[in-house]
């Protein structure tokens, strides 16, 4: 081969090598919404096809025949009904055939209940669905501050799968080996719950489990004794729940700040007040409903470093969506989703969430 | 006027772009030019209405004076001009004080019989300006995506653009640009100061020329780019770091609408280890 020939080959690999690149690219085709006064950027982006998408994955499951009141109690026509005891038995019905079309349209009744005896309680998945059924009337009554009237059902997070596609496990059990080497935090995975970029993989652990505060940076000089310095581990995990509230979301920075000061409640939009609201929910909902059935599950469904409950984040309700299932409100057919049930037997405490503070930290 | 001896020679009407000696002339050692008249016609017409747009807001704090681009519903048309029209005209005539400052290097250059590389060299900072509040613009399909114009405000569209995109550090564009930009400041610094360690001797010594400015980085690198070298690199340094800061603002929206983080998805999905 010739100097010049290898060099034109050279280039040429180099040139396809540069195309790859693009590949990642999407067609000029941004549809944009103006959030903030004129000049300011704070605009949201959206492309067509992330528009199809978007509407593609949040159709809605076919509503379920209303069925006239019986005039009975479900109590009264069924044994072992420790929740929704006071509910009408046809509506008890409707309920129980809605919850089996989102949650296991597959495996039907059985997938819960024993065939033979339907008030029988052996199967684990039983217990976890009365316990579930109980964190959805308090997600409505309790976190009206989040969820507003549109409220949420057992569909928003399964979308017909037993399991929700969309949960997470602790992942922040990592030993440092001597002298901290290879200790790296958790960082520089590319992982999807920080929408790949390096920042700590499981910021969920110190966020949405344990009661991690969001702070970024001191807003005083030096460090000093009673005044809160936030370190840079906690910064970062403040930015990896920031990522994955964006990309649960499928939203940027600018729908809830104004990056010029993102601490700054005055200056963020009203969207803020409500993620943050969202973000206690997701742990109290995390530490009342969901690791406690640890002791509930078989081992397959516990965390693979861990060995904890699966647990919920943004994503497991917005699944890219500013509004789960784009805003539609399934909630409002299912009044029994949207109240405490009355405990007639012995079930695990229904409520013990604290009612959110009404105005948020700083 | 003093002139150098040689200058009296070139100084002669002739090798216009646009033919003719319409201001074909000097004012003192400025050369004036029909380009020279348009740069100071957009000059002083955007300045003043910048200075306009000042008077009717609501501070003369220099800091703060915001003249904004329109909302983004008028799309790509003209706006009202306290709302947004003022920014749109103040645009059209920066791209136009520039482009005719630029026009006015080319004709110097012709006169001069000299290349274009002054010229080419601040094209690209124009096509730097012109690609964040017309190119992007225009393929985002609204006047508004441009920066307003105020010392503050456009830092906080930096902010908040940056932020569009969650990380913009992760845009590869961007990364190229930095990496440019930085190492122009290093080919810069290590030229400044080997031209001056050269004619700077000890006292008593004679000053030292361009082999004894070879020989240092051949002993310190084993390379010397030699002295015409040094400024093909520095030029080439300097456009590189303008030319990708164009590209990669020109990339986010119109072509990436997610969080730069996610564009490497496709270094992720490489199939050689996917």
């Amino acid at each position: 081969m010739t100097h010049s020939s290898c060099v034109r080959s050279v280039l040429a690999l180099a040139g396809i090598a540069l195309l790859i690149p693009l590949t990642g690219c999407e067609r000029p085709s941004a549809d944009t919404l103006q959030t903030g006064f004129r000049g300011t950027a704070m605009v949201q982006l959206e492309t067509a096809s992330n528009t199809a998408e978007k509407l593609a994955a949040n159709q809605l499951p076919p509503p379920t025949a209303a069925l006239p009141p019986s005039g009975t109690k479900a109590s009264a026509m069924y044994q072992n009904v420790q929740i929704l005891g006071d509910l009408d038995s046809n509506e008890f019905t409707q309920l129980m055939l809605a919850m089996t079309s989102w949650v296991a349209p597959k495996e039907g009744c059985a997938y819960c209940h024993d065939a033979a005896n339907l008030a029988d309680d052996s199967k684990y998945t039983k217990v976890v669905a009365r316990r579930m059924i109980q964190m959805t009337q308090s997600i409505n009554a309790d976190w009206s501050a989040h969820v507003k009237e549109t409220g949420v059902t057992c569909f928003t997070c399964h979308r017909g799968q037993p399991v929700p596609a969309n949960i997470w496990y602790s992942n922040d059990g990592y030993t440092p080996r001597v002298a901290y080497a290879g200790y790296r935090a958790g960082q520089n995975v590319a992982a999807d719950s920080v929408a790949l970029a390096s920042l700590p993989e499981d910021p969920f652990s110190p966020m949405l489990r344990d009661s991690g505060q969001i702070r970024v940076s001191s807003n005083h000089p030096l460090p000093a004794i009673g005044k809160p310095t936030p370190d840079i581990k906690q910064t970062e995990n403040t930015y990896g729940l920031m990522m994955h509230v964006s990309d649960a979301l499928g939203v940027n920075c600018n729908y809830c700040h104004n990056s010029r000061l993102f601490s700054n409640w005055q200056e963020s939009t009203p969207q803020r007040v409500q993620a943050w609201h969202g973000i206690q929910m997701a742990r109290t909902l995390n530490n009342e409903y969901l690791e406690p059935l640890k002791s509930t599950l078989p081992a397959e469904r516990l965390g693979p470093v861990m060995a904890d409950a699966p647990k919920a984040n943004c994503t497991t309700c917005h699944q890219g969506a500013a509004k789960p299932l784009l805003g539609v409100s399934m909630a409002k057919d299912y009044p029994s989703l949207r109240s405490h049930g009355t405990t007639t037997a012995a079930a695990p405490a229904v409520d013990t969430t604290p009612a959110p503070p009404a105005t948020p930290a700083p | 006027m003093a002139m150098l001896s040689f200058e009296r020679k070139y100084r002669v009407r002739g090798g216009t772009l646009i033919g003719g000696d319409l201001f074909d002339f000097w004012i003192g050692p400025f050369y004036v030019g029909f380009f020279g008249i348009t740069t100071i016609i957009f000059a002083v017409l955007g300045t003043a209405l910048i200075l306009y747009g000042a008077a009717m807001g609501p501070t003369w704090n220099v800091w703060q004076i915001n003249i904004a681009p329109p909302d983004l519903s008028y799309g790509l048309a003209f706006a009202p001009l306290m709302e947004g029209g003022l920014w749109q005209v103040i645009t059209i005539c920066a791209v136009g004080a520039f482009s005719s400052w630029a026009l006015r290097e080319v004709e110097i250059c012709r006169k001069l019989g000299i290349g274009w590389h002054v010229p080419i060299a601040f094209s690209v900072a124009i096509f730097a300006y012109v690609s964040l509040v017309v190119i992007r613009p225009l393929l985002m399909g609204a006047w508004g995506h441009g920066f307003p114009y105020g010392i503050l405000s456009h830092l906080d569209w930096v902010s908040n653009t940056g932020y569009q995109y969650l990380h913009f550090h992760y845009n590869p564009a961007h990364m190229l640009a930095i990496t440019f930009f930085f190492t122009t400041t290093l080919a810069l610094s290590l030229h400044g100061s080997l031209i001056l360690s050269a004619v700077n001797p000890a006292p008593g010594e004679t000053v030292r020329t361009a082999e004894h400015e070879n020989t240092f980085f051949r002993d310190a690198i084993g390379y010397s780019v030699g002295t015409l070298g040094i400024h093909r690199l520095g030029l080439f340094l300097a456009l590189s770091a303008g030319f990708w800061s164009a590209v990669c603002i020109i990339i986010s929206g119109p072509f990436w609408t997610k969080g730069w983080p996610e564009w490497w998805g496709w270094w992720l999905d490489l199939p050689i280890w996917r």
